[in-house]
């Protein structure tokens, strides 16, 4: 069987998937781990510049698929790890060049050399979720503590498990912490309240974000981002580790209870 | 290619296919995909809704069929059918029902009235939480086994029990039954309605869940505490 098939998924657009996606990669590749990431939002193509690589594009997704070339060569290598490689997605071609048999059968010939092939997908109302949804093993939805993004996320598990890829996993990114204290944010059990869903990561609100994705250098390499430990966490936890998240047991207060939520988030 | 397994004809909104209820299923999908090739610039990007009468459908036959027609640009839209199977079946495929075939379609000639007798005795289960997007349409009534989340519809002619907790929008006795009920045992929907009569719950952040029924009193909905 080999690798792992983890797809990056979200209902509303611009939550966090391509971040989330450049991030969970790096950091399995810091734990010594054999990454390949696949951008499959065509058409809308980033997860190369999150990456720093965008520089180095000679063939895409659409490339592979239509036989231009082997998957070997649209694999970028990254500049600091020589595990971790990323196809990127065709920058304007038509959105009907990928099927879901396609992701299939590319993923199934990179399992048998990657530890773990992660899928950046469009959002769940596009057309290619489909394709990046078809050859997952595992589904992580991203959303953010707000009542349309989580409407949106409901949608979309919805659809997973009408594909029988359901319901999997969330990631509620961008929490401010004093905000859901005040009340004025939805708070992570509110979210996994509603979408009955598990929690496999909580990524604050954290300013390094955006100029590390703009300088190509996604948050996790800098030890002193929140966000970047979440994200670590995360790929910790993908690896099957037990990284504790969320003591919500014994609740001595709602303060207490997120301080918590966030230092193990 | 036999003529009798598939009847396909214009509708209101789009295509009716109405399939034989005995024919093997691959024939069936064969047949529809042999009369779809034979003239595809008319079918091309149309919408279908089939109507497969009392046939039990499952879900991974239905579901063959969904992929056959959307490789050929065509969207399976929603499903009528008086089996609970195939209803259950479409709403797992997100796909509109009806759960009477004929009298749900104005349209068809071969329309059959609804029988009264049966009233009491049609209904649908539906063994999962609802999400988002789902609408759930009845001639009967629904039965929830799960959720409704917010931004999920059920509208039934008759009664609509949700074993779970109803966020959602719920419209009993469509049709105007003002003796319809809503049951759910956690009652905080966006919005019931019971026949003509709209029900907007006041949000309350304290609510402790429990079983309650909404019905009409005195022309207007009443919520009140099960048992
Ligand atoms: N945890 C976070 N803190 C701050 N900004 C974030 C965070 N996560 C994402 N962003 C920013 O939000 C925007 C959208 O993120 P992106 O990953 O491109 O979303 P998507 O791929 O879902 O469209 C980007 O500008 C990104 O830098
Ligand atoms: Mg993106």
């Amino acid at each position: 069987m080999g690798g792992k098939v983890v797809t990056i998924t979200s209902g509303k657009g611009g939550v966090g998937k391509t971040t989330t996606t450049a991030n969970i990669g790096v950091a399995l590749a810091r734990l010594n781990q054999k990454v390949v990431l696949i951008d499959a939002d065509i058409g809308l193509r980033n997860l190369d510049i999150v990456m720093g690589l965008e520089n180095r594009i000679v063939y895409d997704l659409v490339d592979v698929v239509e036989g231009r070339c082997k998957p070997r060569q649209a694999m970028i290598k990254h500049k600091s790890f020589p595990e971790l490689y990323l196809i990127p997605a065709a920058q304007t071609r038509d959105k009907t060049a990928v099927s879901p048999a396609d992701m299939i059968q590319l993923t199934d010939t990179l399992r048998t050399e990657f530890d773990f092939i992660i899928i950046d997908s469009p959002a769940g109302i596009e057309r290619g979720f489909r394709n990046a949804v078809a050859p997952a093993d595992e589904v992580l939805i991203v959303t953010n503590p707000e009542v349309s993004a989580v409407r949106d996320a409901d949608r979309v598990i919805g659809l997973l498990e009408a594909e029988n890829k359901g319901p999997g996993q969330l990631i509620l990114n961008r929490a401010k912490q004093d905000m859901i204290r005040k009340g004025e944010m939805l708070s992570p059990e509110d979210v996994t309240d509603l979408l009955a869903i598990k929690l496999i990561g909580i990524v604050p609100e954290d300013e390094l974000v955006i100029p590390s994705s703009n300088s190509g250098i996604p948050v996790t390499l800098n030890d002193n981002s929140k966000a970047g430990e979440a994200f670590r966490n995360i790929a910790r936890r993908l690896m099957g580790e037990d990284v504790p998240l969320t003591p919500l047991t014994e609740s001595k207060g709602l303060f207490k209870r997120i301080a918590r939520l966030f230092a193990g988030g | 290619m036999s003529e009798q397994t598939v009847a396909i004809k214009g509708v209101k909104d789009g295509l009716l296919v109405t399939v034989s209820e005995t024919e093997d299923w691959q024939i069936i999908v064969k047949d529809l995909a042999a009369r779809i090739d034979h003239q595809s610039s008319f079918f091309n990007g149309a919408r279908i809704t089939l109507d497969v009468g009392s046939r039990p459908v499952r879900k991974d036959e239905l579901s063959s069929l969904k992929a056959m027609l959307e490789r050929r640009n065509i969207s399976l839209w929603s499903l009528m059918s008086d089996s609970a199977t195939s209803i259950e079946a479409a709403s797992a495929l997100d796909l509109r029902t009806a759960l009477i075939t004929a009298s749900a379609n104005p349209d068809n000639p071969d329309a059959v009235a609804f029988n009264p007798e049966e009233d009491g005795t049609i209904g649908v289960m539906i063994r999962r939480t609802l999400r988002s997007g789902r609408t759930v349409h009845s001639n009967g009534h629904v039965v929830v086994y799960g959720d409704v989340n917010p931004g999920a519809e059920i509208i039934a002619m008759g009664d609509v029990i949700v074993w779970g907790r109803l966020r959602g929008n719920v419209h009993a006795g469509s049709d105007g039954d003002e003796s319809a009920v809503i049951c759910a045992l956690d009652m905080t929907p966006t919005q019931i309605r019971i026949a003509g009569y709209i029900s907007i719950p006041p949000k309350d952040k304290r609510h402790k869940p429990k079983p309650e029924i909404a019905s009409i009193r005195d022309r207007q909905i009443v919520v009140v505490t099960w048992g």
